[in-house]
């Protein structure tokens, strides 16, 4: 409050700080839809047009052998503040785009994994993923309309989710519902942010 | 099968053609910025209202410096001129070195020891 009028030449304003959280699961969990949910306006798509050298493959020289895939993240913005964004990423389809998301979660704040009952394997891979790289991050269940409705406690247990690991029901449709899943995750990611400087300084 | 000498995995269109052409030709075959790294959330902001009279400059980067008239982030910058990402990298190395545009690299939020970062976002998220 002290910056109310502040003696900085005009133009030195508060660095701008942006933010990132992930939203993963299987396909067809809902990703989309929760980015859109939360967002401040409709998902943005971005794509990263791949070929060997952006994927860090060194093929033999000489050979002319281009393979390019495109691949599509979508991802919304939520304006917090003047100078603070969160971005809301969707990470691409599992299995063959790991480097990807290697590059999504540096400095990201935490992850979203949305499972859907019907398929509950499809989310297995994202949450190793996250467990495997210390990312903070919390299942949410997406209750697809007709899907039978299983007890937290069952669904904990199928997915053999560590204790810690918030698990929680939403609605990837509602903006409400979403939030309520954002702010858990972030809760969740400043706990264990705390817990483990903790450890680190004792 | 019958008598299709062209099997479908042989076709050289899908490794040769496409959308790999229109991002080297935007720009000029570069696949890497001049200078910088590019997070997708970096924040980009034109340092001018105008690029138009600049030398060198291709329509991207004129269409760069009009759209960060508002902070925007390297993402929402290749989403919006639906060019990929590695594109807009390079074109922004172009407009950092001609002090045209000013990019903000996101914070470490694992090196910055503030919790405040998480309880402004949290309480944010509450308010909106």
């Amino acid at each position: 409050m002290d910056y109310g009028h502040s003696e900085r030449p005009a133009g030195a304003r508060v660095l701008p700080t942006a933010l990132k959280v992930l939203v993963a699961g299987g396909f067809g969990a809902g990703k989309t839809t929760l980015v859109g949910a939360v967002s401040e306006s409709r998902p943005l798509r971005t794509e990263e047009v791949l070929t060997e050298t952006g994927i860090g493959v060194d093929d033999l020289s000489g050979v002319e052998r281009k393979s390019t895939t495109t691949v599509a993240m979508d991802f919304g913005r939520i304006t917090i503040s003047n100078d603070l964004v969160l971005y809301v990423f969707g990470t691409p389809g599992q299995d063959r785009f790991w480097f990807l998301w290697d590059e999504l979660a540096v400095g990201a704040l935490g992850a979203v994994v949305l499972a859907d009952t019907r398929r509950l394997a499809d989310c297995f891979p994202s949450i190793d993923y996250f467990e495997g790289r210390g990312t903070p991050f919390v299942v949410a269940v997406n209750c697809f309309e007709g899907a039978r409705r299983f007890g937290l406690d069952e669904i904990r247990a199928a997915l053999d989710l560590d204790p810690e690991v918030p698990l929680l029901l939403c609605d990837a449709r509602q903006r409400e519902s979403g939030r309520g899943v954002l702010i858990t995750l972030l809760e969740h990611a400043m706990k264990t942010r705390e817990s483990r400087r903790r450890a680190a300084g004792g | 099968m019958a008598g299709d000498g062209d099997p479908a995995d042989e076709q050289w269109v899908d490794e040769h053609a496409g959308p790999v052409v229109r991002p080297y030709a935007v720009t000029r075959g570069r696949a890497r910025p001049v200078t910088g790294s590019f997070d997708l959330i970096s924040l980009v902001t034109a340092t001018r209202t105008n690029a138009v009279e600049e030398a060198g400059l291709g329509p991207e980067h004129v269409a760069i410096v009009a759209l960060t008239q508002r902070m925007q982030s390297v993402a929402e910058i290749a989403a919006r001129l639906d060019l990929p990402v590695g594109t807009v990298r390079v074109l922004l190395g172009d407009l950092v070195a001609r002090d045209l545009v000013r990019v903000q690299e996101p914070r470490e939020p694992a090196g910055v020891n503030d919790e405040s970062i998480y309880e402004a976002v949290i309480n944010g998220l509450r308010a909106l």
